[in-house]
């Protein structure tokens, strides 16, 4: 078993249909008789609805309804309340949006739901849809945090003044008051981290079905979590028993958490299939998802650090604004918490001051993308590290490593009351270093100032948390002895069936290969949370061993009548009961199949053999680990290049070395675009979003990223028992500071301290223009 | 009606001439492999080979392809190099979500049809027009090489 086992690189199961053409998704699936929708969209960051007049889409050739926001409120759906608000001592606070699944009155945002078109083919949909004629009445548009937070600023709710959903703070503001007014430096830095979006290649899409014999509704979806799916459309939308919908997330194309919760397709879908009397399908255009999807990140932060003398962390404040967007939705309320609660990282930090405020703003909804708030944390931490090196001549890595909670301090509660239970952090920054060959820099530096280009490098820590809430996975057997995992958590990228059979195998003697999987349909799963927030490994992973332990134990007494022994005197080794000090056993597989016996079975056996695990997020876990970016940049035009780029993840006990470098790799070309390339722009006047395609969203490539070193050097988790760690955000957190501090490395000398993200060639270019403007200007006056 | 060779079989199809061939395959001949991306040949995932040549078949009209031979990755288990690059890729575990792989695949194989031995440049080349969201392009790059060489040793 071993070579199958927990550790091993095990090749995916999952592969072989994906290199064929054979992946089913939800845009390769059609119901007989389907009918195609297509959603109209507000244009405008921000009108009144005067009218919608629907009679010339109504009368357009295979028509088969238009829906609009009055006729929802008509038959009685609901709107879309985010997932959760924040708790504070006096419970859930701050102002809480309701989304409409179609807006009536009045949009607030570019991609805002005006109606939804059904006809029987796609192009009489869209044809009909550019007849529905909404008449706007266009009001200004706020699409800025700090014009939005502004004194004068019109409420984008009215119920809400100053614009402001909810404000989270961690910390003590006197404490850190009085350390930063006895700190021999301070160092102070303005952030941005710019606005992304998912962009998973495969669009959003839905598909439903409506069974008017039964009054039950299907709906296959683009899904990271169909239960979550099934919960809002029953209780906040349709007002009915969960049991009345079927929602199945096939093959899904990417999720980014931009696809862990619904979108309003999702109801829409659903209540056409109904109205229509047939099938309703939509599937997303690339500029419907620019527009419409959720964004991510969007926020400014101020952020001061007080150092003693010897560069010791003394005190630590920010003030940040995050962007939510028109509406509370989804989870947005989980990047906003991280993106304050995780900013001491890995570091001794006395006292911090830290507080958010989350911003309403005239634009697309914001919630969770890879990460999620915990690069917002990081950034600003390690951009603040190299300031405060550079500022008081201390060099980089020394001021990390003097700053490195010791291992002996551990378990560390921080400031902001996360507790990291294990890790060596000095020790995975001198690993990494020492795999990017950092001591080699000056050689590499030369050769580049030979050929006329620029070289800088950064060393970037970073911890975050693995894992939220609960999750419930089963493992069954059926009458023939074949074992099946279902899944609670949801696959689509990560590799689930092949490292969740890995473990299972390893624990009850079953090759992997033989084991199924079961995820994604809530009439096959009985209940499941999805995959998001690095949380699978974690949850599945120790609710399986429960489950695998129970199964054991379930299976045991059995074992022991059928061997004729006692059941103390059973061993379960390699798959199989074996009676102590004998030649005699049972294999698991056998016992199963004899649970399924139609006679001669005592009752207390029940009949079949299976078993749930459950495991909590309570406590989470803190994947960490270090990377080192060295770039080349050409000052004739700005283009940044990676040159080489290594990491050092401790992510606890590696399930599969292969799927977890896989991991690692997609966090970073998510995170490295970030830092490079990708910024969702709005324009600050009209609102209008301008970078709504690939032509204008320029998103990482494989000439982009270079080859990445990625290793692994593990400290077991000690608060869960398989000792793991997760691994699904840890690219994304320590790779935007890392290459932007790289960056800045290399300009320096030529009198650049900063640049934004993404560290585009115009913006390099124009950013050593100016210090070579500036430097001139300066020598004039001398 | 449009009559166009598809995985070497003539097919007559019914779309208007300008439907392009990415609609014709999935809509109507029900070849679902090959995927929608952007629809504006900016991110690769609907790949095929035209005469051999790497296309983006959602700005192909289906017109255009008329008389030509059109391959899909349905197809790329049967040729020797579309072979090696699917036994390559499962090597590497290179796909993840799979969503964008028909594409990367369908211009790998297009590389290696005609690049035996293509280096990180000619690779970066070939591949910069695949968009794959969750970052596989380390595994693409040795799967790549990899596939390149099992061919050579294969002579």
């Amino acid at each position: 078993m071993a070579r199958h086992g927990i550790g091993q690189p095990l090749r995916r199961v999952e592969d072989a249909r994906f290199l064929t053409g054979q992946g089913r998704y939800v845009a390769d699936i059609d119901l007989p008789g389907q009918a195609h929708a297509v959603v109209v969209y507000s244009p405008y960051p921000h009108a009144l609805i005067r009218s919608i007049d629907c009679a010339a889409a109504r009368a357009a050739p295979g028509v088969l309804c238009v829906l609009t926001g009055a006729d929802a409120l008509a038959a009685g759906l609901g709107g879309m309340p985010p997932l959760f608000m924040p708790h504070g001592p006096a419970g859930p606070h701050g102002y809480r949006t309701l989304r409409p699944i179609l807006v009536a009155d009045r949009v607030r945002c570019i991609g805002d739901r005006v109606a939804l078109v059904v006809a029987r083919t796609l192009d009489e949909a869209r044809d009909a849809a550019e007849r529905v004629a909404v008449d706007y009445e266009p009001l200004p548009a706020i699409v800025d945090l700090e014009a939005s937070v502004a004194p004068q600023a019109e409420p984008i709710w009215p119920e809400c003044p100053g614009n402001v959903a909810f404000e989270l703070r961690h910390g003590d503001p006197a404490a850190t008051a009085a350390a930063f007014a006895g700190a021999a430096h301070v160092v102070r830095l303005r952030l941005r981290n710019n606005r992304l979006t998912a962009a998973p290649i495969e669009p959003r899409a839905a598909l439903a079905r409506h069974d008017a014999s039964s009054d039950q509704y299907t709906l296959y979806c683009t899904s990271q979590n169909p239960h979550g799916v099934r919960t809002m459309m029953c209780d906040s939308v349709f007002h009915m028993a969960q049991s009345s919908l079927r929602v199945i997330a096939p093959d899904v194309g990417g999720g980014f958490g931009l696809k862990s919760n619904p979108h309003p397709e999702d109801a829409l879908v659903l209540w056409a299939a109904r109205v229509c009397g047939c099938p309703v399908k939509w599937v997303g255009t690339r500029s419907e998802a620019f527009a419409a999807d959720n964004h991510a990140r969007d926020q400014v932060v101020w952020g001061e650090l007080a150092l003693a003398e010897d560069g010791r962390i003394l005190a630590l404040r920010a003030d940040a604004l995050g962007s939510v967007g028109a509406y509370v939705f989804s989870a947005v309320v989980a990047p906003i918490e991280f993106s304050i609660g995780l900013i001491p990282g890995f570091y001794q930090v006395g006292t911090v001051d830290l507080r958010t405020r989350a911003v309403f703003t005239h634009s697309s909804t914001l919630s969770s993308y890879r990460g999620a708030g915990r690069p917002e944390a990081n950034y600003l931490m390690e951009r603040l590290l190299d300031q405060a090196a550079h500022e008081m001549g201390i060099d980089r890595v020394q001021l990390r490593l003097r700053n490195a909670i010791p291992v002996g301090a551990l378990p560390y509660r921080t400031a902001t009351g996360m507790v990291y239970d294990s890790g060596d952090f000095a020790g995975i920054i001198k690993a990494c270093l020492s795999a990017a060959d950092w001591d080699g820099f000056s050689e590499r530096e030369q050769a580049s100032r030979s050929r006329g280009y620029l070289r800088g490098r950064a060393v970037a820590g970073y911890i975050e948390q693995g894992g939220r809430f609960n999750e419930r996975m089963e493992l069954r057997f059926d009458p023939s002895g074949g074992l099946v995992i279902v899944s609670g958590t949801h696959s689509h990228g990560q590799g689930h069936a092949t490292t969740y059979a890995q473990m299972v195998g390893d624990w009850l003697g079953i090759a992997p290969e033989r084991i199924g999987f079961i995820q994604g349909d809530t009439d096959q799963v009985a209940f499941g949370r999805g995959t998001f927030a690095a949380r699978s490994s974690l949850l599945a992973g120790n609710a399986l061993r429960m489950a695998a332990d129970a199964i054991i134990e379930r299976a045991r007494p059995l074992a022991a009548r059928l061997l004729e022994t006692a059941t103390a005197d059973l061993e379960f080794v390699d798959g199989a009961f074996v009676v102590a000090g004998t030649d005699r056993a049972m294999a698991l597989t056998e016992v199963a199949r004899a649970f399924y016996r139609p006679l001669g079975l005592p009752a207390e056996f029940g009949i079949g053999l299976e078993a749930q695990g459950n495991w909590s997020a309570d406590p989470p876990n803190y994947p960490n680990g270090c990377h080192v970016c060295e770039v080349e940049i050409d000052p004739a035009t700005g283009a940044v290049r990676i040159d080489r780029y290594t990491v050092v993840d401790d992510v606890g006990t590696v399930i599969n070395p292969l799927i977890c470098a896989g991991q690692v790799h997609g966090g970073l070309g998510q995170g490295l675009g970030q830092a490079l390339l990708e910024d969702i722009v709005h324009d600050p006047e009209s609102g209008q979003l301008l970078s709504g395609s690939f032509a204008d969203y320029a998103m990482p490539r494989a000439d982009d990223l270079s080859s990445f070193d990625v290793r692994f050097l593990g400290t077991p988790c000690h608060t869960n028992p398989l000792g793991i760690k997760g691994v699904g955000e840890a690219g994304a957190v320590a790779s935007p500071p890392a290459l932007i501090n790289a960056i800045i490395d290399a300009l320096r000398g030529q009198g650049v301290d900063h640049i934004d993200m993404p560290a585009s060639a115009a913006r390099v270019w124009r950013a050593l223009q100016n210090a070579a403007a500036e430097h001139i200007g300066a020598g004039s006056h001398t | 009606m449009t009559t166009i060779t598809v995985n070497g079989k003539a097919v007559t199809v019914t779309a208007t001439p300008d439907t392009p061939v990415l609609w014709v395959l999935r809509d109507e001949l029900g070849m679902t492999g090959t995927k929608f991306g952007c629809g504006m040949a900016l991110c690769g995932a609907c790949t095929v080979h035209l005469n051999g040549e790497p296309v983006r078949s959602c700005s192909l009209p289906v017109s255009a392809a008329a008389g030509h031979k059109i391959t899909t990755i349905e197809a790329m288990s049967v040729t020797p190099v579309g072979s090696a690059v699917q036994a390559s890729w499962l090597a590497l575990d290179v796909p993840q979500c799979g969503y964008c792989q028909s594409g990367q695949i369908m211009s790998a194989s297009a590389l290696l049809a005609k690049n035996r031995t293509p280096s990180d440049g000619d690779i970066d080349q070939a591949m910069a027009g695949n968009i794959c969201r969750c970052g596989t392009y380390n595994q693409i790059r040795a799967a790549i090489k990899d596939a390149a060489a099992s061919m050579s040793g294969r002579g």
